[in-house]
Order: structure tokens, then sequence, then C-alpha cells
């Protein structure tokens, strides 16, 4: 049974009945399953906590990108602590985790060099002009966003061209990795995580502290699958490296050759492209994002709404940004998620360096989107 | 257009992917799955990540 909403377009079915709904939660199911009976147990339920990340960012409408414009354009420093107390929840069972298990887990640990920093920074302002970081590009393809639809392909081969060349700009300039662990390291990221929050609490306007109930469900929410992805994979939430392998599987089966790239022929890396994708555990979070943002936005009728319409040279720029988000997020070890979210989660060093770049890069790229014809503010 | 269009074309670009690979990829084998979980399994973490240093 449904209903034809008001503000949804002539005969376009907006709000699903209890046996559509029903209908649908067997289907998803059925394609779990399926996927755990075909690659094992452990892939299904990657995809099911995938799914999860989905319907969280989705259902609370949480995210990266519009919490931080929110901090830079209205002072609004909400969003930013939400994200921050997240961390901090992961971080409290990770780094103990990680402390006693560091042969079956690993964190996101990775090196800061000045390729990393310049990537990171001009992932934050790409970020901006999509409105959409590496898991918001995802969550909006698959709720319907055309602008999401449009630069998520892009992204993807973005994300392959910049592991292709990821050697090159690491030999720029490159420290060892540096990683805060154990319990004071744990101290040690609270306290950061804490001082941030107070810098924005103290920057924004007054109020900030009062999260809304939803950013309360989003952190608990995602926090919660952030530690059951870890314990799950063995290595916390990440999504560009997928969209990356993505694209290099379809160029060796046009019968491209990798062999030039150290990263795509390095040894792993070519098993992960001749294995199935519903091996590769960020291929199955980022299908999940995905499916769990579609049923989400079905689930709640927002599937009706007009898709807006932009001149042509704002699509130009989507399609430019996309690639720069893919190319750029491989240079900085990881978007929102991998680098900041993950990063900082289970203690690299890198997680914290890629926040002030990228958040540096949004400034830039919040006062670029109005030229590019993406919003009409001055 | 509605998003309704869009997020149609997204999942079936993604379904079409999947079989793409299905067809292209090694075939899998549930009976050589790794365990459910890696914490407890005993064997080291061998995912690809996007935080991964690059092969020297």
């Amino acid at each position: 049974m449904s209903q034809t909403a008001s503000a949804s377009a002539p005969g376009i079915p907006s709000s699903p009945g209890t046996l559509s709904r029903a209908g649908m939660l067997v289907a998803v199911g059925a394609v779990v399953l399926a996927v755990a009976l075909l690659a094992g147990p452990r892939f299904g339920l990657l995809l099911l906590i995938g799914l999860g990340f989905g319907l969280t960012l989705e259902g609370f409408r949480f995210g990266f990108t519009g919490p931080w414009r929110r901090m830079i354009l209205e002072r609004d420093a909400s969003g930013l602590v939400a994200q921050l107390i997240c961390i901090a929840i992961v971080a409290s069972v990770a780094f103990p985790l990680l402390a006693a298990n560091g042969a079956e887990l690993k964190g996101a640990h990775a090196p800061i060099g000045l390729a990393m920093i310049g990537g990171a920074f001009v992932f934050g302002a790409a970020m901006q002009i999509v409105m959409g970081c590496g898991s918001g590009t995802l969550v909006n393809a698959g709720s319907g966003n055309a602008i999401g639809a449009v630069a998520l392909p892009f992204f993807a081969i973005g994300s392959f061209g910049g592991a292709y060349h990821l050697t090159w700009w690491t030999n720029l300039g490159s420290m060892p990795v540096v990683v805060l662990s154990g319990g004071q390291g744990l101290a040690l990221t609270l306290i950061g995580l804490a001082a941030v929050a107070g810098l924005a609490l103290l920057l924004g306007k007054p109020g900030s502290y009062r999260l809304p109930a939803r950013y309360w469900g989003a952190i608990l929410a995602l926090a919660g699958l952030a530690i059951v992805h870890l314990v799950v994979a063995g290595q916390p939430w990440g999504v560009v490296y997928g969209l990356g392998l993505w694209v290099a599987k379809v160029a060796v089966a046009v019968g491209g050759d990798l062999s030039g790239s150290a990263f795509w022929s390095a040894p792993g890396n070519q098993a992960q492209v001749a294995a199935s994708v519903l091996t590769d555990v960020t291929s199955l979070t980022d299908f999940g994002l995905i499916g769990g943002a579609a049923l989400m936005a079905w689930w709640r009728a927002g599937l009706a709404s007009p898709v807006g319409l932009l001149p042509a040279r704002a699509w130009g720029a989507v399609i430019i940004a996309g690639l720069v988000l893919g190319y750029s997020s491989r240079l900085a070890f990881g978007c929102n998620i991998g680098a900041f979210f993950s990063g900082i989660g289970t203690g690299s060093a890198h997680g914290w360096v890629w926040f002030v770049a990228a958040f540096a890069g949004s400034w830039v790229g919040i006062r670029l989107r109005p030229s590019l014809g993406l919003e009409t503010r001055k | 257009m509605i998003r309704a269009h869009v997020t149609t074309a997204v999942l079936v670009l993604v379904a079409g992917f999947i079989a793409f690979d299905a067809g292209a990829s090694d075939p899998l084998n549930p009976y050589g799955a790794v365990p459910m979980l890696a914490l407890g399994s005993g064997m080291a973490a061998a995912g690809a990540h996007c935080a991964a240093p690059p092969p020297k």
C-alpha cells in the first residue's frame, strides 16, 4: 500500500506501506545472506555493517562535510563536536583492543608527509565543492542526490589514479609512521579531542554545546558500528581503497597493464584486483553505505522530490571535484573516514595533521562554491 | 527527474559492476573463507586500507 505525497511528482509513490517495507527488509536480508554464503560470513557481516553506516548517516542526517561548513559559515560547532565525541568513543575501545591484539587487528596508521598534507588540504576544498566527503558522496549517491551520483564514478577514477602514483608522491618526503598507543596514547588522544572540541565551542556561537538528539543517535550508532567493524575486519572503517579497486578491476578486465604502478603491482593489491570484490573489506562497506542510504531514503519517502537543476559549469565543477576528491584522498592516506575518523580513533598522528589541513581546505572550498555556480550565496 | 531515478541508476550500476566482477575475477570459495571475526581468529589482519603506506 502506498500514498502519494502532495510534494511528490504526480503518480510517484512516496510512502511505502507495511507490506512493501517488510518485503524490502526480506530482500535486503537475502542479499546479505547470499554474500555470507557465497563469499563467507565475515563478508556478509561487513555488508551488513556498511548498511548500518548508510542507514545511520542518512537516517540521522549526519555527516562530516556539513558540520564543518556550519562551523565555518555559521559558527555552529555542534556537528563538529559530535564528530569528536564519536571518535573519542571509538578510540576508548579501539586503543585497548589494538594494544591487546596487535597481531589480529591493525589501525589506520599512515606517515605524515608533504603530499599527505597537500592531499588533505585539496580534499577538504573538493569535499565542500560537492558537499560530500568519502562516505558522504556514497550516501548522497544512494539517496538520490544527483551531485553525489555524478561525482562518485569520478571519485573512483581519481582514487585509482592517486593510488597509481602514490609511491611517487610519498617519495617527495615522508616521516616515519607515528602512532599513539596504549594508555598514554589514549589519554593524549582524548585530551586532544577535548581541546579541539573546547576550541570549537569557544569560537562557536552560544549554545553550540547543546547537541540535537539526532546527533546523539548518530554518535552512538556510528561508534558502535565502527568498533564492530574493527573486530570483524581486523582493521578500521575506510572508504577510498575500494573505489580505486573498482576502477583497477575494470582497467585489468579491458586489458590494462598495472605493472607500471608500484602500488597496484604490489602482491597484495594484485591479489585483491584478481579476487572477487565481495571479499574486499572497503568495497563491501561502500556498497552497504550506498544501499543503506537508498533504503533509508526510500523508507521515509525521500526519493520523490525533484532533482535540482544546475548550470553546465556546475556539473563540470562536480566532475573535476570528484576526480580531485579521489586522487587527493589517496595522497592523504584517507578521507574523513580513513584518516580523520579511523586515523585519530586508532592513534595515527597523520589523522590529526589531516584534520588541520582538510579543515583549512574546507574554508577555501566553501568560498569557491558560489563562483562555480553551485550556490547563490555571495 | 526525481531522486528515485538517480537512486535506481546508482543501484543498477552497482549491481551491474558486481555482476561484471563475478565473471571477471577469481571464483568465490566459501569453504576457504576467513573466520567471521578477525578478533580471536589467530590470523594477521590482511585487508587493504586507504591509510596503509605504499609498498617500497
